[in-house]
């Protein structure tokens, strides 16, 4: 027990808050063509990407913010971001691993993700993101091999346009909400993964985000299609520094599953939350959208979120194909003064069409969360199924927790079921395991661990031990 | 539509004796109406109902200025039969009877507020209309201590003479300290496309007991809106059932406010559509403090191309510890165009609540089906037996005997 509690005192504070001091090139301040201009020009994009950007900064200039989110933010002057920053190392595009900026090497390893490849056991591929640009993408012969592209969507946009083309914005198209349409203008880079037809992806792909410049916007855009009966199990993490100002992150991605292909996308958010008053922190909101194109085939969505001082998210899936599936597992943990509106959306079009939601949303201290979510069968989805099941935990009555489903059956084949509850950590509960030994708060860890189970076993195992012990952290100080 | 407004208005105000305070009043909520016209998709509320769009396409140009003069002949075929009963009954939006004939003359009090203001507010801009053109409204006081020995139906009556017109109406209630009443709402239309307005106001005091239950049963082409506002004191009890089913439109809200300790609230429902009609329940609980109690079933039978929806919101504030808050919300869909939507919320901010909702909703279980038609029923029949025993549910949750009977043959459901 002494090192479990030696290792939550080593991680009481957030522990990936530290900057990287490294030189920089940004983008002049402020949104505007030129600005959109300079980052097309930078990535050397062709010219039907810059009229992509350009056409949706169009559509932005029109859009107003939305504002019927439950967590309320201060106004985002959007004319006083950094569109794009990158180490300045990377502007002459290093070749190989060994010509990376050591300090970038460092601070990788810092937040225990190496990109050496002889250093990993485990056998991920990363694609490491450092604010604006995609600095190291590892085990990428190995997947070549099998015809597996996985790299920068800058560098995609340049190797394999007929596929960016295709499926760029298809599933997120430029004339989608603010945020995703200020990203379909401003992004900088992100992933890309194509599984062909028939590939089972021998590893599991990763992204690793950073924010580390102040005052910069981070819009990455990730893009992952898989042929048909391909598979592919994708990892997401993010961490930025401590900074007293908050600072927005509004990713696109997007999920193409095409007939008995299957995804499995699961994000592991430990985003700075801010401190204990509440100041600083990032602001995450993201557009993630899947779509099952073709018959038979599945998007899962598995998700941790912890860090953040607002998380405002959906990833949902369109189940357009035939005997398609579509699965959210969530778990959402706020505390101190974070706020958190999430959940899915499940839009059945095709025949037979099942999906799936678990949403656990444990709100401490005075933050607040809110699930929001959507199930909409329509009327040709004949036969379609979902479950869905939404149960928080509250401590202390300073926080609140939120149940805000939207369930539209227009079809009467179909079946809809949902159930939520509400409810706090009984003391009788409590006083079993502290009988035990346990003290308040590994009891809470336990307890709280419990109430996860049904969706941390989604994850895959190196994220699932990760995730754990986050649900533990998050929770840190809420007992007593 | 504004110019309408304003000349129905002037007329309106022409027949009643207001002072210019009040004219002003009024005049500020008309004003209100005006900027806000009637609610839209666009608002959160009315997502699932949009009654901008519904009054558009049903009855097209709204007039609001009612002639109350000359007074309507009561058809006494529409009473209930069998059961002694007080009666107040609206005809055409005219307030045409009151009666308390069973009762104790000086333990029930009718004040008549026609002359002055009173403001209800909430925040939609229907009740900026009703404020505006109400212009004759009690309040039923009942005293302390006093049960009242039959229940009161209110018939809401309208017939052919009036169409694409605009009612409002308002009835405030006030139970004092240990009394009780049963009210029966009884919606009977011959009418055509109008848009009725209906604003009742509940006041529960300590230990107080309200019984409300409304029937739409009658086939007709109007448009409804009902709200009721119902605060309740310590260990009052409220109790409300719904049958929706008649109307083309009908959207009843129940907002109620739990403020006393002990106090609970009741709220249950049945959606039987068919054809292209369109019904709507939205509730909102608000528990304010502690040890308070709720519960909601609404079921749901939906044929052809109706469309019934549920909004369901429980709040718990962080004084309301023990809270217990439930809410069900069921539905059958029996035909391909028919259409079930639900929202079904939780806003809580105390920790120690047991707060649930569940919500389902899909075809007729095909194996009971077949349990039945396996024993000697044929498919109707089968169907008929499932549908009446998913709704008896609901019907079984009335506590008093005497008045489930009568719904039950009113709404015909067997036991």
């Amino acid at each position: 027990m002494d090192n479990r509690q030696k290792e939550i005192d080593n991680l009481k504070d957030y522990k990936y808050g530290f900057t990287t001091d490294i030189e920089n090139t940004r983008a002049p301040k402020g949104l505007n063509e030129d600005v959109i201009k300079f980052i097309s020009n930078i990535k050397k994009e062709p010219r039907w990407m810059l009229d992509f950007r350009l056409k949706a900064y169009e559509r932005f200039k029109q859009l107003k913010e939305p504002n019927w989110q439950k967590p309320k933010y201060p106004k985002i002057d959007y004319q006083d971001l950094y569109y794009y920053s990158a180490p300045k190392s990377m502007d002459d595009k290093p070749k190989s691993l060994d010509e990376l900026d050591p300090k970038l090497l460092e601070t990788y390893k810092k937040l225990g993700i190496p990109l050496q490849e002889q250093a990993r056991l485990n056998g991920i591929a990363v694609d490491a993101v450092f604010d604006s640009v995609s600095v190291a993408t590892t085990f990428r012969e190995e997947l070549t091999k099998q015809g597996i592209i996985f790299c920068p969507i800058s560098e995609a946009i340049q190797n394999h346009p007929e596929l960016v083309k295709k499926y760029l914005g298809s599933v997120i198209p430029t004339t989608d909400h603010f945020f995703a349409t200020l990203n379909s203008a401003v992004f900088t880079d992100g992933s890309f993964a194509y599984i062909p037809e028939g590939v089972r992806c021998p590893m599991e792909l990763s992204t690793y985000f950073r924010i580390n410049a102040s005052n910069t916007g981070q819009f990455e855009r990730t893009l992952i299609i898989a042929d048909k009966g391909s598979y592919v199990s994708y990892l997401e993490g993010c961490t930025a520094p401590m900074r007293d100002e908050n600072q927005l992150h509004a990713a696109n991605v997007e999920l193409i599953a095409l007939d008995d292909a299957e995804i499995k996308y699961s994000t592991v958010q430990n985003w700075y939350p801010g401190d204990k008053d509440g100041k600083g922190g990032i602001y995450n909101f993201v557009t993630k959208r899947g779509l099952c194109k073709g018959k038979n085939s599945k998007i899962s969505w598995t998700q941790v979120e912890t860090g953040s001082a607002i998380t405002w998210k959906y990833p949902s899936c369109i189940l357009k194909g035939d005997n398609s599936v579509g699965e959210f597992y969530s778990i959402a943990i706020t505390n101190n003064h974070q706020k958190a509106d999430t959940g899915t959306k499940m839009i059945h079009l095709g025949k037979n069409t099942k999906s799936k939601i678990i949403s656990k949303g444990i709100s401490a201290g005075f933050s607040d969360m809110t699930y929001r979510g959507l199930v909409d069968i329509s009327s040709r989805a004949s036969n379609s199924n979902n479950y869905t099941q939404c149960d928080s935990l509250l401590m202390g009555n300073k926080c609140g927790a939120h149940t805000v489903p939207y369930i539209k059956n227009k079809n009467s084949e179909s079946n809809i079921a949902h159930e939520a509850t509400t409810s706090k950590i009984s003391d009788e509960q409590l006083h079993y395991c502290q009988q035990r030994g346990l003290s308040a708060e590994e009891a809470v860890s336990l307890i709280v661990n419990g109430f996860c189970k049904e969706v941390l076993q989604q994850l895959p195992m190196e994220f699932a031990v990760e995730a754990q012990k986050l649900v533990g952290i998050s929770l840190e100080g809420s007992v007593g | 539509m504004k110019e309408q407004l304003q000349k129905d208005f002037d007329n309106t105000i022409k027949n009643l004796s207001l002072s210019q305070k009040d004219i002003q009043v009024k005049k500020f909520y008309l004003d209100n109406f005006i900027n806000r016209g009637f609610p839209n998709r666009r608002e959160e509320d009315w997502k699932f109902s949009d009654l901008n769009q519904i009054i558009k396409k049903n009855i097209g140009e709204l007039s609001f200025y009612s002639e109350y003069t000359s007074t309507n002949k009561i058809d006494t075929s529409v009473f209930v039969d069998g059961l002694e009963h007080n009666k107040i009954v609206f005809i055409n939006g005219r307030i045409e009877k009151i009666d308390f004939d069973y009762e104790k003359k000086d333990q029930i009090e009718i004040v008549d507020q026609s002359e002055s203001i009173n403001e209800l507010n909430i925040n939609n801009s229907l009740s900026d209309l009703n404020n505006a053109f109400t212009n004759k409204s009690f309040k039923i006081l009942v005293k302390k201590g006093y049960k009242l020995s039959k229940p009161l139906i209110i018939y809401h009556t309208t017939n052919s003479k009036i169409w694409s017109k605009n009612i409002n109406l308002r009835l405030n209630f006030e139970l004092a300290e240990d009394s009780s009443l049963r009210v029966i709402d009884l919606f009977n239309d011959t009418s055509e496309k109008n848009f009725l307005n209906i604003f009742y106001d509940f006041e529960l005091k300590e230990n107080a007991i309200l019984k409300n239950y409304k029937v739409d049963k009658s086939e007709n082409r109007n448009i409804k809106y009902l709200f009721n506002n119902i605060d309740q004191n310590k260990n009052s009890i409220s109790e409300t059932f719904i049958f929706s089913s008649g109307s083309n439109f009908f959207k009843s809200e129940i907002n109620c406010n739990l403020k006393g300790e002990y106090s609970s609230a009741y709220v249950n429902g049945i959606f039987s559509l068919k054809d292209d009609k369109h019904h709507e329940i939205r509730t909102i609980i608000n528990h304010l403090t502690e040890n308070t109690i709720s519960y909601q079933l609404i079921k749901s039978v939906l044929e052809d191309s109706s469309k019934a929806v549920y909004q369901g919101k429980i709040f718990v504030n962080s004084k309301a510890q023990k809270t217990d808050g439930y809410q069900l919300s069921n539905a059958i869909l029996l035909h391909k165009d028919s259409e079930f939507n639900a929202k079904p919320e939780l806003e809580i901010y105390a920790d120690d609540v047991k707060c649930s909702h569940g919500s389902a909703s899909g075809s007729l279980n095909e194996d009971s089906i077949f349990y039945l038609m396996s024993r000697g029923l044929n498919y109707h029949q089968s169907r008929e037996l499932l549908i009446n025993g998913f709704l008896l549910d609901v019907v079984e949750k009335i506590t008093d005997s005497e008045i489930k009977n009568l719904i039950k043959n009113m709404i015909g459901i067997k036991e």
